[in-house]
């Protein structure tokens, strides 16, 4: 089975979350979108590492764990700070720098 | 030829159709709870395709990592900021969920078109020889780790220490005024005393009677009144405490019978 399947599953993924971060106003559900591009950008990366035959798409993806492990502890903080200043997780509620 | 349908195959034309329900769920389901849920369904489905894509070491660490520890991490965030916080259906921008569908929708035909159409039709090398290099997939991952990638993986040590030290100082707020100590709670009652005539002293406890001990009934003092300040003052605004004239009312009717009996005594 050739890889283009899993790069296809890939980019509909990619674009759920991308849609998702566009039209959800919950910030928490946003962040959730996120998330779920990293996934499918990892998705993409492993599907390559079997395809090319080399195992460094496998060690990116790890590595892209990492980061997304590091990144989810600072933005949910943040959001938890945001939410204690504004009492609400709306990306519309956040708006003290518009004119 | 017979077109040969491997198990790879089959995992992936299970898989991805629910793969993509769940994510689609993030989108549609109003509740952040249900959509916390569904992202997690996606990455416990996403585990199983990097099993069939012979990457068993990722496969562990997604279902550890990702549903164990992210997913868990926002649901906890969700009880925290309170999983009822309405998601207002009000567009702040108009016709921006429009614009975002004809967006994604664009930016779906580019990857595909664009970037699929270059990238795509090459044949399957598989992994069986670099997974024998060192003796397995592990194995060969922690050679590539860290060998040729030692450094990245050293930097992400810093990465995360980071974040720790960032997640620390946000959680933590500052006091605006000084937390009052013993003394300063001693001389505040007995200022309240000198001043207003506020008893000093402990408050009754709350539900000293015969028939309820529970914490939402009112002590009765002695002379049969019941006693406001014996209860919390955050169950008395929600309203459940037990009536206190109603309680009150059963020992004055003690008492009236028994004066009543006495009465009857007297005149026998």
């Amino acid at each position: 089975m050739s890889p283009d399947n899993y790069l296809y599953l890939a980019a509909i993924l990619f674009t759920i979350g991308t849609i998702g971060v566009m039209i959800r106003r919950n910030a928490l559900v946003a962040f959730m979108s996120v998330e779920l591009m990293l996934n499918a950008a990892n998705l993409a990366m492993v599907a390559f590492a079997l395809a090319r035959g080399g195992l460094d798409g496998q060690v990116a993806t790890f590595f892209v764990m990492v980061v997304a492990a590091a990144e989810v502890v600072v933005g949910l903080s943040i959001i938890i700070t945001i939410y204690r200043t504004r009492r609400s997780t709306s990306v519309d509620a956040a708006n003290l720098l518009k004119l | 030829m017979i077109p040969l349908v491997t198990g790879q195959e089959v995992t992936f034309w299970i898989v991805a159709p629910l793969m993509v329900l769940g994510a689609l769920g993030l989108l549609f389901l109003r509740k952040a709870v249900y959509a916390a849920l569904s992202m997690a369904f996606v990455m416990v489905n996403l585990a199983v395709l990097y099993a069939s894509l012979n990457a068993m070491f990722l496969t562990f660490v997604q279902i550890i990592v990702y549903t164990g520890a992210i997913m868990m991490l926002f649901l906890f965030v969700l009880m925290l900021v309170g999983v009822d916080t309405p998601d207002s259906v009000v567009e702040t921008l108009k016709g921006q969920k429009v614009a975002a569908w004809l967006a994604g929708a664009g930016m779906l035909g580019l990857i595909v078109f664009g970037i699929g159409g270059s990238l795509a039709g090459g044949p399957q090398v598989g992994l069986d020889e670099a997974n024998a290099a060192h003796g397995g997939n592990v194995e060969s991952l922690a050679a590539l780790i860290f060998g040729r990638h030692v450094f990245v993986f050293e930097l992400t040590s810093a990465l995360l220490i980071t974040a720790a030290v960032g997640a620390m100082v946000l959680g933590q707020h500052a006091r605006v005024r000084p937390k009052p100590t013993q003394r300063d709670l001693a001389e505040k009652r007995m200022r309240e005393y000198a001043e207003d005539g506020v008893h000093p002293g402990t408050l009754p406890n709350s539900g000293v009677i015969a028939r309820h001990n529970g914490i939402a009934v009112p002590a009765l003092l002695p002379d049969g009144t019941v006693s406001e300040a014996s209860v919390s003052q955050a169950l008395a605004m929600r309203g459940v405490i037990l009536d206190s004239p109603a309680l009150s009312r059963t020992t004055a009717e003690a008492f009236e019978a028994i004066e009543g009996a006495r009465a009857e005594e007297d005149e026998s």
